[in-house]
């Protein structure tokens, strides 16, 4: 049963992430993008903790901590450079 | 009893995450897309990250909290993140679908010598 709910969690999971891709290209301004990377690193974040659930193995998470951080700091830094042409002032 | 309630929550959250991207992909203009992955995403990815935790709990090894660490860390950088995506779109004048107030038009046609101040942060 908790096999079967993981298998269609990827499946769902795998939809939402080209769908986000999708608008990673197609998205006709620049905050589209970064809006669709900042998904992306969320939805790997969620790839990576099914996968750790469906593999019985907690190594997976510090990969899932470190995506978050530095997803975070790289949709920061991108919202900054729009915003103000520079990143460190 | 336990296989069932982690199957919900896996379950809710992949179709959350599901929803909040089928909303970036499907909306008609920014601001509205915002919506999608800033709530819906972030709620789907809690979700699986409960599930996570109890599933991992139950092993025996003592209660697992490394994923407190990333759920913390996700629900406070998300409200920011969308934050600073539409400062940037809003300076970058993205057009929307919502109506310009009639006073901030008529202005905006009228002072072409002064900055807007709409823009500044």
């Amino acid at each position: 049963m908790l096999n079967l709910a993981v298998i269609i969690a990827f499946g769902l999971v795998s939809a939402a992430l080209a769908l986000t891709f999708w608008r990673l290209l197609r998205g006709p301004d620049q905050p589209d993008r970064i809006l669709a990377l900042d998904t992306l690193y969320v939805n790997a974040i969620a790839l990576l903790v099914l996968l750790g659930i469906h593999l019985n193995s907690s190594l997976y998470f510090e990969a899932a901590l470190l995506i978050a951080m530095m997803g975070f700091v790289g949709t920061v830094a991108l919202c900054k450079y729009l915003l103000r042409g520079d990143i460190i002032e | 009893m336990l296989d069932i309630l982690l199957s919900v929550l896996i379950l809710t959250g992949a179709i959350f995450t599901f929803i909040g991207s089928l909303g970036l992909a499907r909306l008609r203009d920014f601001y509205t897309r915002l919506h999608g992955p800033t709530k819906a995403t972030t709620l789907g990815v809690g979700s699986l990250l409960i599930a996570s935790m109890i599933h991992f709990s139950a092993q025996g090894e003592g209660v697992s909290l490394h994923e407190i660490l990333v759920t913390l860390f996700l629900f406070i950088t998300a409200p920011v993140s969308a934050h600073l995506l539409s400062k940037a779109a809003l300076h970058r004048r993205v057009e929307s679908q919502a109506q310009v107030p009639a006073q901030i038009e008529e202005a905006e046609t009228q002072t072409h010598f002064a900055a807007p101040t709409v823009d500044r942060l």
